[in-house]
């Protein structure tokens, strides 16, 4: 088993059109890390200084992992993270 | 209840239980319906508060124009207090927002500036900055940043629910300007000790995000994630099924956000079961479902409702 990440469209120029990439890793940090293995340059474009970049949102099953340990966050298997765009809604 | 004019009805609005959703005794779960504002949203709260800070500050006199980026509520409850108070209304609304909104906004004598779809609301917060600088005496209001949005919210919705229910314990609503969740939570986290601060994002299709870059998005300057205790993010499927399931279970014939706000709501619920704990619950009602008819989000099965809605601004 592995952890599904979903890529919006912007990035998928970074996973050869892919929706969806498996990766690896015990922390969203190490699972940013092992996708930038396979698919190099995605970490510069969610991650800048050791932290999320201001206008990218990364979900962990539905939940902002601001609000959970940031990079930090625990991942495991069967876990899904989505990664989105910062948009204006009202 | 009576009034000296429309204006003036704006909130008070019911707090009704949901006894069939509602997982227990002890966790409760409790819809605050904004529809029951005059022009049907949560919005105439923000729109009359941004209009009389306004003209508190000397900006606004009747004969001027006010001009604001909006997917519609917003537009909708400014067009209404705009018309009774003699100004002229410029809307910048994304194009893909339902026919019904564009239809009121009309009707209240408002005109209409189409912002491209791809972008959603960012495209609309870009043209009309574009357009504000352009035309220096046209008023921008402007929902993402102005702090009488958020205060309308502490002054007003927040009140009403604890008068209402005291014993709250979590505060659930759609994030779109965070208007509502920054007002509410201050004022909740002021009188509540432990309170809980719940957003539920819409999460839309891929259009909506077809930015250029991840560096062009958009966050209101109203938004300070320390007020919040989490934030989740609410696919149109989910938010679907939970309008639908609101109406078939309690009755309440809900816009789409409100399934958005719902599921979260259902989720915190959950959660207090899990662990043991007593929890009454409030999300909002944002608007009823009447704007939304033409988008078939109420007909056929949800997989055809929820292609039908692929790249519509929902919320």
């Amino acid at each position: 088993m592995a952890i599904e990440v979903r890529i919006p469209t912007i990035l998928r120029t970074y996973t050869d059109g892919a929706k969806a990439v498996d990766a690896s890793g015990a922390t969203l940090e190490e699972l940013i890390g092992d996708l930038e293995s396979r698919h190099p340059g995605l970490q510069a474009r969610l991650v800048d200084a050791g932290k999320l970049r201001r206008f990218v949102n990364v979900y962990l099953n539905d939940e902002d992992v601001r609000f959970l340990g940031g990079l930090g966050t625990p991942v495991s298997d069967g876990d899904t993270v989505t990664v989105l765009p910062a948009v204006a809604g009202g | 209840m009576r009034f000296d004019s429309l204006i003036d009805s704006v909130g008070r609005t019911p707090l009704v239980g949901l006894p069939r959703l509602s997982p227990s005794a002890e966790v409760r779960i409790w819809a605050k319906l904004e529809d029951r504002n005059p022009t049907g949203s949560i919005k105439d709260r923000p729109a009359l508060w941004m209009i009389e800070q306004a003209e508190k500050d000397g900006l606004l006199s009747p004969g001027c124009t006010i001009l604001e980026p909006t997917s519609g509520n917003t537009g909708i409850s400014l067009a209404m207090s705009a018309r009774l108070k003699g100004y002229r209304l410029i809307c910048v609304m994304p194009e893909n927002t339902s026919e019904e909104r564009r239809q009121l906004l009309r009707m209240w004598g408002a005109e209409i500036i189409s912002s491209p779809a791809a972008g959603g609301s960012n495209e609309a917060v870009r043209v009309a900055k574009g357009l504000a600088a352009e035309n220096p005496d046209w008023i921008m209001l402007y929902q993402y940043g102005n702090p009488a949005n958020w205060r309308s919210h502490y002054e007003s919705t927040a009140p009403e629910i604890l008068e209402d229910l005291p014993t709250i314990t979590h505060f659930v609503a759609g994030l779109g300007t965070t208007g509502t969740l920054m007002g509410v939570g201050r004022y909740l986290r002021e009188h509540v000790p432990g309170v809980r601060i719940v957003a539920a994002e819409p999460r839309y299709g891929e259009l909506v995000y077809g930015l250029r870059n991840v560096d062009e998005g958009f966050i209101p300057e109203l938004y300070d994630e320390t007020v919040l205790t989490t934030r989740y993010s609410v696919t149109s499927a989910d938010a679907l099924a939970r309008t639908r399931e609101l109406l078939a279970a309690e009755g309440i014939f809900a816009g789409i956000s409100t399934g958005c706000a719902l599921h979260a709501a259902l989720g915190m619920a959950r959660k207090a079961v899990q662990a043991g704990e007593r929890a009454d619950i409030v999300f909002i009602v944002a608007d009823g479902g009447w704007k939304y008819l033409s988008t078939g989000a109420y007909e056929g099965t949800l997989d055809e409702a929820e292609d039908r809605l692929e790249g519509q601004l929902w919320a």
